[in-house]
This record gives C-alpha cells, sequence and structure tokens, in this order.
C-alpha cells in the first residue's frame, strides 16, 4: 500500500460533490423553478431579415437614372397555418388551388420555424387586395423590399441587370442567403459591394406554434437596414441617349470618353434593350426572349465584341515608325494603286502620289503604312524579324491593346495582337518576315481590337501620348474617389512629339479636300478623325471611325462601330460628328440635321 | 478456450452493464433527437442514428478486440502508441479538414476521424507507464516535470488545431497526479494560475493585479508568524499607491490605474525588501518572487490573447467567457438549453415527446448538447438516474483501479476516472450554465463515432486489465 493511498476518498468525495451539485441544479431548474417550463411555451426567436434599397445611379450632371420602387412577395410560416378559405386565397392570387397546396407543401418542406417565400413581387393590385384580407389567412405575411425602377431607360449594357443569387453565389460570399438579389452584370455587379447596402436583423420572439410574441430581448440586438450608397456615373445621360437613339438600327456600338480623365461619356452597344425588361417577375421570361433574340441584344459589343480595327490602326503604326525613326513626318513613299511587292499585293483608293505622313493619314493610304510596317519590321536595329516585331508589339500594348483595358464593367475581353510565336507555330520560325504579316499595317490579319480599346486610342492620340484607365462611376458617396480609381497616365511608348502629325493627319481626314471623312466637317469645331472598315467575312464590312474634338483642347474621343456600314465614312463617321456636335454644342445645326435624318432613319439591322 | 473463459469471469460485469445501459440511453436520446413524427422527408439527410448504430457495433467490436489482447501490449505500446498519436496531430494540423473553424478531422474516405479524441487514450497510457516506473513518485521534480511534459504535449497540439474543448480536457490528469503524490500545495498553486489566467481574461490588468497583491499579503498574512510585519508591508503598499493614485486622479501623472498601481507596487515591494533584509524576515523575498512571477504571467496571457491567438480564436474565447455576446450563439444557446432542460418538469415530456430539442431551438443537439434532451424528455427523475449510472460508473472505476495490485494499471485507472469524470462534469455543467460552453462530448451518449470508439477503448483497456490483474504483476 502507497502512502497516498487515502487520497482516494479525497478524490471520491471531490467527484460525489460535483455530482450533488449537478443535481441540486437540475432540481431547481426542473422541480423548483418553474419560469424555464412556462418559457419553453414562449421562448424561440425567428429573425426576420429588413431589405436595404439599393444605391441610387445618378449621371454626371446629377441627373437620377436608376432608382427603387417597392415590391411584396407572399410568404408562408408553416407553423401559423390554420384551416382558411383557400377557394378565396386562389381567387385573389389567381392561381388553381393545386399551385396553392404544392406552394404550401414545398414551402413546409424549406424551413418549419421561418417565414419561406411562396409567391414572389405580387402586382400591385394583389398586393392591395390580398393585404385588405389578411386577417382571413393566417400564416401568410407580406415581405417588403424594393425592385429596380429606370428613370431614364438608357444604359441597359453598363447598368447591368440585379438578379436572385444562387446557390454557388451563396457559398461563396456569406453575405448572401437565400432569396436575396445581387448584382448580376454591368455596375451592379462591379459596384454590386457599394450598391447593395446592409441588410438588417429584426429578433422576434415565437411560441412553439410559431406566433410571435414580441421583440427578442427587447431588439436589443435588432440592426437597421442600411441602404446602399449612390453611384455617380462619368455617362452623360442625353449624350447616352442621343448614341442610343442613332444607333437604334444599327448593330454596333458607341463608346466616348473624356481624354483628360478617361471618364466614359457614352457607352451604347447596338442593339441594346430597355433595362426595365429586366426587372422583377418579368426578368427571367424577358430574358430568354432577349437571349434567344438573333441580334444579340444581352451582348456587350463595346467590350467584349472583338474586330480588326483596320484602317484606324495605321495612326498607330505610323506613330511608331516615327518613333522607332524608320520614317519622319517628311517621308515619302509612292502609291501606285496599292502596294506591290514580291508576292504581296494590297490595294488603295485613289489619290495623289507620293505622299508624306500627315497626308498618307488623311488619305489613310494602304501602301505608305505597309511601306513603314516593313520598315519596323525589317529595322537593322534588331538582329531578327522575331526582335523588331516582338518591339512592335511592345509598342502596340502600351497603347492599351491586347490586355482589358480594365474598365469597371465586368466581362471585359482582351482584344488579340498575336505574339510571335504565334507566328512561329503559323509560318515556322525564321519562316516569315515583314511581307508575310503586312496586313498588321493596316489593321487587317489576326489583330483584334475591342471598340472600347479603339475609343482609349482616339483619347490616347488627343492626350498626345497616354491614357487614364477609362472608368464609368465617377463617384460614389462617402468614398474617396481616390480610392476607387488608379487616376495615372499611362504613358504609351511614342514620344509625345510625334502626335502632333497624327492629329494634323486627322484633321486633314475630316476637314480638308480629299479626306476620307469630308462629309463628317463641323463648322466651328476641328474634328480630328479616322475612318476605318472592319473586315467582316459574314457581309459588308463595318463602318469604324475614331475620332476627338477639339483638336486645339480635346474634350471627347470617340469610337463609333456600325456593322455591315462598309466604309467608315458612310454611317460610324456621321454618327460620331452628331455626337461630337452634341457634346459640344449641345444642339444639332440645322445645315446638318439632314445628317442626323439619314442616320436616324437608315437601317442595317436586317443585313445580318 | 479456458482463458478466455476465465477472462469473461473475471470481468468487471457491474461496469460492463452500467456502460451498456449508457450506450442504450444514448442512442435513444439520439434516435428522439433526429426523429420526426409527421414527415420522413425533413431529415432524410441526416441518418444519425444508423450512424451511430455503427458505430456502437464497431465499439462493441474494438471492445472485444482489447479483451482477447494480451493485456501487457498496453504497457509495451505505451511510448510508442503516444508518439504515433503526437504524429497523427501534427498530421491533422497539416492536413486535417476544417469544420468549423478548426481542424480537428481527418478523413477516411466518407468517415471524418478527430484524433484529439483519441490521443487521450494514447496519454493516460504514457503517463502510467511513465510514473509506474520504479521507483517513481508524482513528488520529485524531475518527476512532476516529465508528468507534465506527458500530459501537455497533446493540448499544445489540439491547441493549435484549435480546440479549446479538447485541450483543457487534459488538466484533468491533474486528479491522477494527485493520487499518484502531486503536493496538494501545487495542485492550489496550479489551480490558482488557472484562475489568474481566466481572471486576465475577464477582467482589466488593474483588478487582477489588485487581485495578486491582496492575495499576496494575505497568503504572507497567515504565514509570517509576527503580524506586525504584514501590517508594514500594508502600510508601506498604502503609502505608495494612495498618492500615486491620487496624483493620476488630480491629473498629474497621465498614465492608466494599472501602470500607476504597477509602479505603486514596485515602489513598496522594493522598500519592503530594503527593510525585512535589514530585519532579517524570513519569506520576504520569495513572496515578492511570487508576486512578480503571476505579473509576468498575467502580462504574457494579455500578450498570448492579444498577439498571438487568430481574431477568430480570440473571439471564441472571449464569446465563452462571455465577454462578448452573440444573439445567435453563446447566450441564446445556452439560454434554450437551460429552458429545454428546465421544461422537463419533475417526469419528463416522455420519449420522442420533446418540442424544444425537436423544434431545433437547441444547437449540437445530437451531440454537445444532448443532456438537454435527457432533462427535456427525462425530466427531474430520469436526469437524476443518469446521473446516478454515470456517477456509479466512475465510483466503480475508482474502486477497480484501487484493487489494482500493478501500479501501471492503477494509474491508468485514475486516468480513464479523471476524463470521464471531467467530460461527464463540464458536458453537463455547460448544459445547466454552470460552466462556460466549451465543445466536449458526454461520453458514451453523444453522438460521434471518434468519441464513443475512445471511450469504449479508454474503458475496456481498463476492464481488460483489471480482469487480469491476478494473471501477471506488470
Ligand atoms: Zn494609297
Amino acid at each position: 500500500m502507497d502512502q497516498f493511498a487515502g487520497r482516494k476518498y479525497l478524490i471520491g468525495a471531490f467527484i460525489l460533490l460535483i455530482a450533488v451539485i449537478i443535481v441540486f441544479r437540475l432540481f431547481y431548474l426542473q422541480v423548483y423553478d418553474s419560469t424555464y417550463r412556462l418559457s419553453a411555451e414562449n421562448n424561440s426567436r425567428r429573425v426576420e431579415i429588413v431589405y436595404p434599397a439599393r444605391g441610387l445611379v445618378f449621371d454626371r450632371n446629377g441627373q437620377l437614372i436608376v432608382h427603387n420602387q417597392p415590391s411584396y412577395d407572399l410568404k408562408i410560416a408553416p407553423f401559423e397555418l390554420a384551416p382558411f378559405d383557400s377557394v378565396e386565397l386562389c381567387s385573389i392570387l389567381g392561381i388553381d388551388i393545386q399551385t396553392l397546396r404544392n406552394g404550401i407543401h414545398k414551402v413546409k418542406t424549406i424551413d418549419r420555424e421561418r417565414r419561406n417565400p411562396f409567391i414572389k413581387q405580387l402586382s400591385p393590385e394583389t398586393f392591395g387586395r390580398l393585404k385588405e384580407q389578411q386577417y382571413k389567412f393566417p400564416g401568410f405575411y407580406f415581405s417588403e423590399r424594393t425592385l429596380r425602377k429606370y428613370k431614364l431607360e438608357i444604359g441597359a449594357h453598363l447598368l447591368g441587370y440585379v438578379s436572385e443569387v444562387d446557390s454557388s453565389l451563396i457559398k461563396a460570399d456569406s453575405y448572401y442567403e437565400l432569396g436575396d438579389y445581387y448584382g448580376a452584370s454591368g455596375i451592379e455587379k462591379s459596384y454590386e459591394n457599394y450598391l447593395r447596402g446592409e441588410k438588417g436583423r429584426r429578433f422576434r420572439l415565437i411560441d412553439v406554434r410559431g406566433r410571435e410574441q414580441g421583440a427578442y430581448k427587447e431588439g436589443r440586438y435588432d440592426t437597421d437596414a442600411v441602404r446602399g450608397k449612390n453611384i455617380t456615373l462619368t455617362i452623360d445621360s442625353d449624350l447616352q441617349a442621343f448614341a442610343e437613339q442613332l444607333m437604334q438600327n444599327y448593330i454596333g456600338s458607341v463608346v466616348a470618353i473624356e481624354p483628360s480623365t478617361g471618364e466614359i461619356l457614352a457607352f451604347v452597344s447596338a442593339p441594346y434593350y430597355n433595362p426595365s425588361l429586366l426587372i422583377g417577375r418579368i426578368r427571367e421570361e424577358n430574358f430568354i426572349t432577349l437571349q434567344k433574340d438573333s441580334l444579340e441584344p444581352l451582348f456587350n459589343r463595346t467590350i467584349m465584341a472583338m474586330y480588326p480595327p483596320g484602317s484606324t490602326f495605321k495612326t498607330v503604326n505610323g506613330l511608331i515608325g516615327l518613333n522607332e525613326g524608320v520614317i519622319s513626318p517628311s517621308t515619302t513613299f509612292p502609291c501606285r494603286m496599292g502596294y506591290y511587292a514580291k508576292g504581296v499585293s494590297m490595294k488603295c483608293h485613289a489619290h495623289a502620289s507620293p505622299l508624306n505622313f500627315v497626308e498618307a493619314v488623311q488619305n489613310s493610304c494602304n501602301a505608305y503604312f505597309a511601306h513603314t510596317y516593313k520598315n519596323i519590321i525589317d529595322n537593322n536595329k534588331y538582329p531578327t524579324t522575331e526582335d523588331a516585331f516582338n518591339k512592335w508589339r511592345e509598342y502596340i500594348v502600351s497603347f492599351g491593346f491586347g490586355n482589358p483595358t480594365g474598365i469597371d464593367i465586368p466581362s471585359e475581353k482582351p482584344g488579340f495582337i498575336p505574339k510571335s510565336s504565334y507566328y512561329n507555330r503559323y509560318y515556322r520560325k525564321g519562316y516569315w518576315k515583314a511581307h508575310t504579316i503586312i496586313s498588321n499595317s493596316i489593321g487587317q490579319g489576326e489583330i483584334l481590337t475591342t471598340p472600347l480599346q479603339n475609343a482609349n486610342l482616339a483619347a490616347i492620340i488627343a492626350n498626345k501620348g497616354y491614357y487614364i484607365v477609362p472608368h464609368i462611376v465617377k463617384n460614389i458617396e462617402g468614398i474617396d474617389t481616390a480610392d476607387l480609381h488608379n487616376h495615372d497616365k499611362h504613358f504609351v511608348m511614342v514620344d509625345s512629339s510625334f502626335f502632333k502629325y497624327v492629329a494634323d493627319g486627322m484633321d486633314y481626314a475630316v476637314n480638308k479636300p480629299g479626306g476620307t471623312a469630308l462629309g463628317s466637317r463641323l463648322q466651328n469645331i476641328t474634328i480630328c478623325g479616322k475612318t476605318g472598315t472592319a473586315e467582316n467575312p459574314h457581309g459588308e464590312d463595318h463602318s469604324v471611325f475614331i475620332a476627338f474634338a477639339p483638336k486645339e483642347n480635346p474634350q471627347i474621343a470617340i469610337s463609333v462601330y456600325v456593322e455591315y456600314g462598309k466604309w467608315g465614312a458612310s454611317y460610324a463617321a456621321p454618327i460620331a460628328s452628331l455626337l461630337i456636335e452634341k457634346y459640344l454644342t449641345d444642339t444639332i445645326a440645322p445645315n446638318r440635321k439632314y445628317i442626323e435624318q439619314r442616320m436616324l432613319t437608315s437601317k442595317l439591322t436586317d443585313k445580318q | 478456450m479456458r482463458r478466455r473463459l476465465n477472462l469473461l469471469a473475471e470481468a468487471d460485469w457491474l461496469a460492463i452493464f452500467l456502460f451498456l445501459v449508457l450506450i442504450v440511453f444514448g442512442w435513444l436520446n439520439i434516435y428522439s433527437v433526429n426523429y420526426n413524427e409527421s414527415s420522413t422527408t425533413f431529415f432524410t439527410t441526416s441518418n444519425r442514428p444508423a450512424m451511430q448504430l455503427a458505430w456502437i457495433g464497431i465499439s462493441l467490436v474494438l471492445a472485444l478486440l482489447i479483451f482477447v489482447t494480451d493485456s501487457r501490449f498496453f504497457s509495451f505500446t505505451a511510448y510508442p502508441l503516444y508518439a504515433f498519436s503526437l504524429a497523427v496531430l501534427l498530421l491533422v494540423i497539416i492536413a486535417g479538414k476544417e469544420v468549423n473553424g478548426s481542424k480537428s478531422w481527418i478523413m477516411i474516405g466518407p468517415v471524418g476521424l478527430q484524433p484529439a479524441e483519441f490521443a487521450k487514450v494514447t496519454t493516460i497510457l504514457a503517463l502510467a507507464r511513465f510514473l509506474s516506473g520504479y521507483n517513481v513518485k508524482a513528488n520529485s521534480r524531475k518527476n512532476i516535470f516529465f508528468s507534465f511534459l506527458i500530459i501537455a504535449l497533446p493540448p499544445i497540439f489540439i491547441m493549435l488545431q484549435p480546440d479549446f474543448g479538447s485541450t483543457i480536457v487534459y488538466g484533468s490528469l491533474l486528479i491522477v497526479l494527485y493520487r499518484e503524490g502531486l503536493s496538494g500545495w501545487l495542485l492550489l498553486l496550479i489551480l490558482f494560475m488557472a484562475g489568474i489566467f481566466l481572471a486576465s481574461l475577464v477582467f482589466s490588468k488593474f483588478v487582477v493585479l489588485l487581485l495578486l497583491v491582496l492575495v499576496s499579503l494575505l497568503i504572507y498574512g497567515v504565514n509570517s508568524k509576527n503580524k506586525k510585519n504584514t501590517g508594514y508591508a500594508i502600510v508601506i503598499l498604502l503609502a505608495a499607491l494612495v498618492p500615486s493614485l491620487l496624483l493620476q486622479y488630480l491629473d498629474f501623472i497621465k498614465a492608466d490605474s494599472f501602470i500607476v498601481l504597477l509602479i505603486a507596487v514596485i515602489l513598496a515591494t522594493t522598500t519592503y525588501i530594503i527593510l525585512a533584509l535589514s530585519k532579517k524576515l524570513k519569506g520576504v523575498v520569495l513572496m515578492v518572487v511570487f508576486l512578480y512571477a503571476f505579473i509576468g504571467f498575467v502580462y504574457s496571457v494579455d500578450f498570448v490573447f492579444h498577439n498571438i491567438l487568430q481574431k477568430h480564436q480570440r473571439e471564441r474565447v472571449e464569446i465563452m467567457l462571455g465577454l462578448k455576446s452573440d444573439p445567435w450563439g453563446y447566450e441564446y444557446n445556452v439560454n434554450q438549453s437551460k429552458i429545454a432542460i428546465g421544461s422537463g418538469g419533475f417526469t419528463g415530456r416522455g420519449f420522442l415527446q420533446g418540442p424544444q430539442t425537436k423544434l431545433k431551438y437547441v444547437p449540437e443537439q445530437s451531440t454537445d448538447f444532448i443532456f438537454c434532451t435527457i432533462g427535456e424528455e427525462w425530466g427531474f427523475l430520469g436526469s437524476l438516474a443518469f446521473v446516478a449510472v454515470f456517477i456509479g460508473l466512475i465510483i466503480r472505476l475508482i474502486i477497480i483501479a484501487e484493487r489494482q495490485r500493478s501500479k501501471f494499471s492503477r494509474i491508468y485507472g485514475y486516468g480513464v476516472v479523471s476524463i470521464l469524470f471531467f467530460h461527464f462534469a463540464v458536458n453537463i455543467s455547460m448544459t445547466l450554465a454552470l460552466f462556460p460552453v466549451i465543445g466536449i462530448p458526454l461520453p458514451f451518449i453523444s453522438y460521434g463515432g471518434s468519441s464513443l470508439m475512445s471511450f469504449t477503448v479508454m474503458l475496456f483497456i481498463m476492464l481488460k486489465l483489471d480482469a487480469t490483474r491476478k494473471a501477471y504483476l506488470i
């Protein structure tokens, strides 16, 4: 026997002591004190979500675009259901009895303790009628929330739409619960965290039968809903509306940017749709209709369509040639209705020859830029064609091509600027040279850019060598704008001194006899523009125009795409000039009204 | 066959009977929690009663396997098993599956196991093996150190998962050490430190320091023969403290009360040590060292809590200690638990009749809060019977432990007693709001394969050792 054997009694006593304490506590809770037994009848709690209103959306001038409207869901609390006149309810709701039965059964299987949605977004009339009769239907409740309402029915693609959360989102973000709404596209999506606000919670006591008994702990834990933050866009709603009107009969896009700030003034993808179509109950049905439309109105062409840039790309190649020193502004090249060399032929139109740099931009001479491009790629400075090409690509990328620009709207496409590896794979390494890829000189071939990137190019030329990442939200209530966007100037690799030659060429293209877009000239404002034709293998080529104005102090840079529009000058340039005129002068001059009429009455949506 | 028959005859059938009663009772309650009369569609996702039945079957097979194993196996493999379980705990931290913010599960196919549960068994085995060594008693400094090391390593690893509940379970092994000779004073000191630890989380540093100073003075006063010396100490402390606090109050010192008190204590102790050394008073230096050691301890607790613990760990401790309330969590759950148990009344609502637990008002009702169902459906009488059976089993196990001839078996037995008792007492106390909620299961009752298997294995190793107590002297 060991000397500590006696301690077993102490240990045993300790254990018995604890047991006695537990038994006393049990006696107290279960027999002596009846409060716990009574509160069992009356002790559960239900949480009610208070939905916040989403933030409002204003345009750059403070014009309200998007606000909210109330909406009511009909909910069922399974525990509170009592016999009711189901025929009457069905007639108010306009449903048949089987739907009602199925609904009640389904609600019971979700969660018996909570009020679960039965019919969402009642029409105002149904809500009104049912509200009066509500006392007859125990267990049926309304829950109020808000839906979007569009004061101005514009900008569907940039605003995006609000949709109900799905299970994958609920899993990914703990903020969301079944039945919540979230921004599914456009700025509704990219600024969801600001717009959605904060849900409030009310804790309610309910008894075993689910009847409400008042606030849990006098509402100590209740939280109020916090409405979403209001957002001010960079969009000019007048310009946006006018651009949409002009584009109503076309497939294509308009992107207008304020060059000095990167703020987007207008952002149209055509065909567009009325944003009110995607609100509430009607959303799903309309969405399917829009989805089935062969003109793809849901497709946001401004940032998702990738076209060959066409002749607008000549400006970039010209700038690179100047910066690399392979041409100078006074360099002339001959053009005999095109560029013809060993194995290469590239047609051009009739114009004087030879041309210098500015004249070549003005006339959009294919031959001039083919020469320029050949000089860039065959530059002796670089050991191989591939090195020269890589350098060229570096320049192109510095202009914001080949990568998403970083605009604050989701789903932006990067475009495509081939890498040397692409040609190595295609032609074998060492077996391709300038002439093999000469179509890059005039923006045809493999190169693809988005309308936004081309508008950004116009902004770069307007700024003489830099851009600020294009953005569509100007500010958010209570948020420092500096935190919102990067407002750094992104300088391209071309020295700013060379830009004036391109600007001059673009000026002459619009304003000098022989220019490619002479018809789009304005009386008092110098527009600098460059036409383009995006090759379209499926039909008539696309009409492209980039421009900025006024030349001396650029306020607006723009790219316009009109699919099947054939020449840049035929549709894109007039539309761009009308938008520039509208933005800078607030009106269309009487002598140009006929252009507006022509653009509004022509129709190219049936060309597909 | 003969040997096995003997074995069955030697087995402690009372303990086995109580064990079986608990297992069956536990399963009935799990069945009740998950039972729904009106529909079969509501709870199809959880087939917990069926799962638990499978676990019970596996546990009984394990119990049988243990009974046919040579009893010397357990002491011989104690260290390797201990090392192996440490390795597995480490593995869990690296590759475990996270559930509720704690990485404590290892997935074997669709089945999750919690190694922390099994580590309890190996830790008791290792501790028993160490303390049963020749002439080893838990009263030498070296042995105490090694015993503490054996006990402390698994919880350190478990703390990293982190699983606070499983960690503090190991503290219950102090009962084993106490039985094997750990000084009662040391035990009190450890408990005091645990108290200070909690106090330093709950109260401000100022209050804790004040508490420490008062306790030091009290101990000094009790131990010193000359009451006058204690009086001097108080006077000197007050002489340093009162002017300091006054100066702070009048805004002459810009520091918080804790710093002021600390400075006063430093001044007072320094003065008193000088005085005491010149008068050759005994025990003063020791007392002051004790005081400063605790001040350091408070500081380090504070540091660990605010700088080393991660936010969610800190929040969990804060909620557990009631520092933070959370309408979804702690306060509500405890209240619901009390209501469920209280609603049972004297005789209970009857089997399958508890609406509180049925409506899912009580959280974790199959696992950590299973006692709510017992209280609600079986009432005071049923709860009393349950407590009696459980405590009966524990007392029976003490008797079994005490009748062992081998020291290894006795120590192991006390280990089982400590762990089972701690789980029982803490689990039920938390459902009765006598103790903060820490997630530990009720042995043999709570839903969960890991805990059921490890407690069964733990118990049956003890019963096996007992059945062969006359055969070998190990
Ligand atoms: Zn030409």
